[in-house]
């Protein structure tokens, strides 16, 4: 019995953490800088916490395989002993604070500072179920909204104002191309309930909490078609809230832009 | 000795004669014990047969299951389940397994039936209110489960049921009565337990037996007395939450929703508020909540491991101050389930931080578990089998806490997969193997009957691998950055990949919770069938409630006050007459414990 209990205890152990180190289910593809670093504290977490997992279960199961009643003489009379204990704590404290104050340094570059000067603006307002995106055109400067212009069918689903000149050349569309290599910041709003912003491939996720603007930065600098899947309850369209983020080169953006500024022009 | 007689007496009620009395509105901790411990057993099979439908519909989106709709005739039109009915079933599930059964069971189930006896007191320190306690959560309960099949259906919001979604019946089906119910159903949850809470703190504090010091408390008792002040201060913020929730629902004020929304279609008329208040109310109660499911566990697995270790707890200060300790830090690192809101980066590494120190109580608390079985001679009883259950559970789901507790990690993990193997694997499995330790160890005590120790055995080992096949593939769902409270995998191309797990958990999930039937069963059969336990003392353990004929008599030491004359956990004590002191037994009582 003792012995079926510790290959039960050991081999549990061993199939949650085998798939850690084959990658069967591993994280998509990063496509930033920002990105990497955060898969390096995700592997150096990993690495830390499967010693712990995996020492804690061989001594779990040595004890039921070693202890068991068939073990000669009385169990072993101590309260314990202050200097391990002490040790013990000291060690867990060390490296739990440790690891978060490291992360960090990895999180800081991203969060504690704003974006570079020459970043590329972009708007993202979420609705049920639902992104708009919103550029600012020619004249880098996003028109005013009125939330009593919205109109999904004259093409004003945001309510950007008529009578405000910055709002002319502003463009919207429901997915979200950006130029590969330039830092882009990300304004995010919602219309009605909280949503979150979330791609996995730049590691980044953000609230959109009504009521505030919450910003975000990242340079893309692989292109490619990546998902942006809605990670917080808003309802019962949430499963299929999506967009998606388009990495371009800056001509190809260039000429997105130029197009769209064109079809808005048109009457 | 005659002024303690005295003062036992003041605290004692007479012995009930009629059933009512006796059974329904009782007085008698032990019988408010039972009470709440069936209620969360109900609640039990409520909350999983949710989770069950859930994973059905998850692999089987499509699938016609038309006694569905005879259950609803809306959320289930045509046996189909909408999302919406997914996402009630979720926020159901939740909440129920939460409140009902996490927050139920282990403190006010086995604390109200253990606690008294093991302090040597012949009931808790207010029997009415303890009785309005239990009746008062039971009307919660009820609250709940119309939630569940009101008109126009359960609430979508998921069990944190943030503003402004549950704060507008427009932002959804479901956020009408539904969601009005879940709130009027949570402040009379939060009602209950205050009561509750401060009957356990004035027990333990005013009727300790003679001798029996704080520091030889049992670690059950310590537990239950820091969770019953993390439930004093934690559900009084919970409580004024809901009744503004429901304020701003019903009585046209803005406390959490702000200006200029628009919701299908419609201009939203409110203004001023911060959805982001209820976010710090709800987790300011809601992370202690964590460890008031967690902390009861921890004390009766403590307990069993030490009795069935025959040998004293390891560094049983340590284990005491790593109770104080996460009670204390536990009201220090709400913020990190906000860490996705927007919060300053200076603030999120305060939280951070706080968040990494409470690990080190849990370390060693973990380490005192593998140190007491370190040197044993263990005795594989069922109690003794979920308790070594409980310790790989909680180790699991503690070190997956160390991911989530970093900012710059939980950006990528946050509302994933992920999050659910973390919470599921330390709030709920661990805490639900501590409720399977404290059934199997107490029930003698509590019916004087044994359960069926094969099936408790076959049923605690299929359970440990049965939760693993669901909960461990989660966290490679969570690495594959899958996001959670999503009712179907088909409206995002990246979950495709990810399906064969989800199926295999869903097989996993039918095979463990069909297991569950044999612990039913096994506690049903026994109460009435199980083997005699005529003796007072059957695992040969040390505590007081030991000390008494099982099951005890009403007023449990007929009157005789114990007196105790030294710590709980003197197994294997060299020179002893046997291999247990009791805390009541006075031999050697003159010389040091040392």
């Amino acid at each position: 019995m003792p012995l079926l209990l510790a290959i039960l205890i050991w081999g549990i152990c061993a199939a949650i953490a085998i798939p850690f180190f084959t990658r069967t289910w591993w994280m998509p593809q990063a496509i930033s800088a920002h990105a990497r670093t955060v898969d390096d504290q995700i592997v150096l977490t990993t690495i830390i916490t499967g010693i712990v997992f995996i020492l804690a279960h061989l001594a779990l199961g040595y004890t039921v395989l070693f202890y068991g009643k068939r073990r000669a003489g009385a169990a072993t009379y101590s309260h314990g002993n202050t200097t391990y204990e002490l040790l013990w704590s000291s060690a867990a404290g060390i490296l739990f604070i440790g690891l978060t104050l490291m992360g960090t340094k990895v999180w800081g570059a991203i969060h504690f500072q704003p974006a570079p000067p020459g970043a590329l603006q972009i708007e993202l307002t979420g609705q049920q179920f639902a992104w708009n995106v919103r550029y600012s055109g020619p004249d880098g400067k996003f028109g005013a909204l009125d939330i009593k212009q919205i109109n999904d069918q004259s093409g004003n689903p945001l309510g950007v104002d008529a009578k405000d000149p910055n709002g002319k050349d502003d463009i919207t569309a429901p997915t979200m191309p950006v130029p590969v290599n330039r830092p882009i910041e990300v304004i995010l709003r919602t219309k009605d309930v909280t949503h979150a912003f979330n791609v996995p491939e730049l590691r980044l996720k953000l609230d959109t909490v009504p009521g505030l603007l919450g910003r975000l930065h990242f340079t893309a600098d692989k292109t490619g078609v990546f998902e942006l899947a809605c990670a917080e309850l808003c309802g019962l369209g949430h499963y299929k809230m999506r967009s998606f983020l388009e990495v371009m080169e800056p001509a190809k953006f260039d000429a997105w832009i130029q197009e769209k500024l064109k079809e808005k022009s048109a009457p | 000795m005659a002024e303690s007689h005295a003062h036992v007496h003041a605290h004692a009620h007479a012995a009930p004669t009629s059933f009512i009395r006796k059974y329904i509105f009782s007085l008698d901790h032990k019988v408010i014990g039972i009470q709440y411990w069936l209620l969360a057993m109900a609640a039990v099979i409520v909350g999983m047969a949710l989770s069950l439908l859930m994973r059905l519909h998850l692999v089987w989106p499509t699938a016609q299951m038309s006694w569905l709709e005879s259950i609803w005739p809306t959320g289930a039109a045509g046996g189909v389940m909408t999302p919406e009915l997914y996402l009630g079933l979720m926020t159901m599930h939740g909440t129920i397994m939460v409140f009902f059964v996490l927050t139920t069971a282990p403190q006010s189930g086995f604390g109200n039936y253990a606690l008294p006896i093991q302090i040597g007191a012949a009931d808790m320190a207010f029997p009415t209110l303890n009785m309005l306690s239990f009746w008062v959560t039971f009307v919660g309960f009820i609250v709940a489960l119309a939630a569940i099949f009101v008109t126009g259906g359960a609430p979508i919001s998921g069990w944190t049921g943030y503003p402004p979604l549950s704060a507008l019946p427009e932002a959804g089906p479901g956020q009408g009565a539904g969601q009005t119910l879940w709130i009027v159903s949570l402040a009379i949850f939060a009602v209950g337990s205050l009561l509750g809470a401060l009957n356990f703190i004035t027990t333990i504090l005013d009727l300790r037996a003679k001798g029996l010091t704080l520091m030889r408390m049992p670690l059950t008792c310590w537990a239950w007395f820091v969770t019953a002040i993390l439930a004093l201060l934690a559900f009084a913020v919970l409580l004024a939450a809901g009744v503004l929730l429901l304020m701003d629902r019903t009585a046209g004020t803005s406390f959490f929703v702000p200006g200029g929304l628009v919701v299908s279609d419609k201009i939203i008329n409110h203004s001023g508020g911060s959805p982001l208040l209820w976010q710090h109310l709800f987790w300011f109660f809601g992370h202690p909540e964590v460890y008031i499911a967690i902390l009861p566990g921890m004390g009766v697995v403590s307990q069993i491991l030490s009795t069935f270790a025959r040998k004293p707890i390891y560094g049983y200060r340590a284990m005491v101050y790593a109770i104080v300790g996460i009670g204390i830090l536990g009201f220090g690192v709400w913020g990190h389930h906000m860490f996705m809101s927007g919060m300053s980066p200076y603030t999120a590494v305060t939280f951070s931080v706080l968040t990494m120190a409470i690990g080190v109580p849990s370390a060693i608390k973990t380490f005192n578990w593998i140190g007491t079985l370190w040197g044993a001679r263990i005795r594989f009883a069922s109690p003794m089998m979920y308790a070594i259950a409980f310790v790989s559970v909680f180790v699991t789901g503690g070190l997956s806490g160390i991911f989530l507790g970093q900012p710059s990690v939980d950006f990528y993990f946050h509302d994933t997969y992920f999050v659910v193997a973390h919470f599921h694997l330390i709030m709920g499995v661990a805490a639900i193997y501590g409720m399977f330790a404290g059934t199997a160890y107490w029930f003698p005590k509590m019916f004087g009957r044994f359960m069926n120790e094969p099936i408790n055995k076959i049923h605690c080992w299929v359970t440990f691998l049965g939760v693993y096949a669901i909960f461990g593939p989660m966290h490679y769902l969570g690495l594959a950055g899958h996001p959670r409270r999503y009712s179907e995998l088909t409206g995002v191309k990246f979950l495709q990949p990810l399906e064969p797990l989800q199926y295999f958990i869903t097989i996993a999930a039918i095979a463990t919770i069909t297991a569950q039937v044999l612990f039913l069963v096994n506690v049903f059969w026994s109460m009435f069938k199980g083997r005699r336990c005529q003796e007072e003392n059957p695992w040969e353990s040390t505590t007081l409630e030991w000390t008494v004929p099982s099951p005890p008599p009403h007023d449990n030491f007929a009157g005789v006050v114990p007196v105790v004359y030294r710590g709980p956990y003197e197994y294997s004590v060299p020179g002893a007459s046997k291999d247990y002191l009791m805390q009541t037994d006075p031999e050697g009582a003159a010389k040091p414990a040392h």
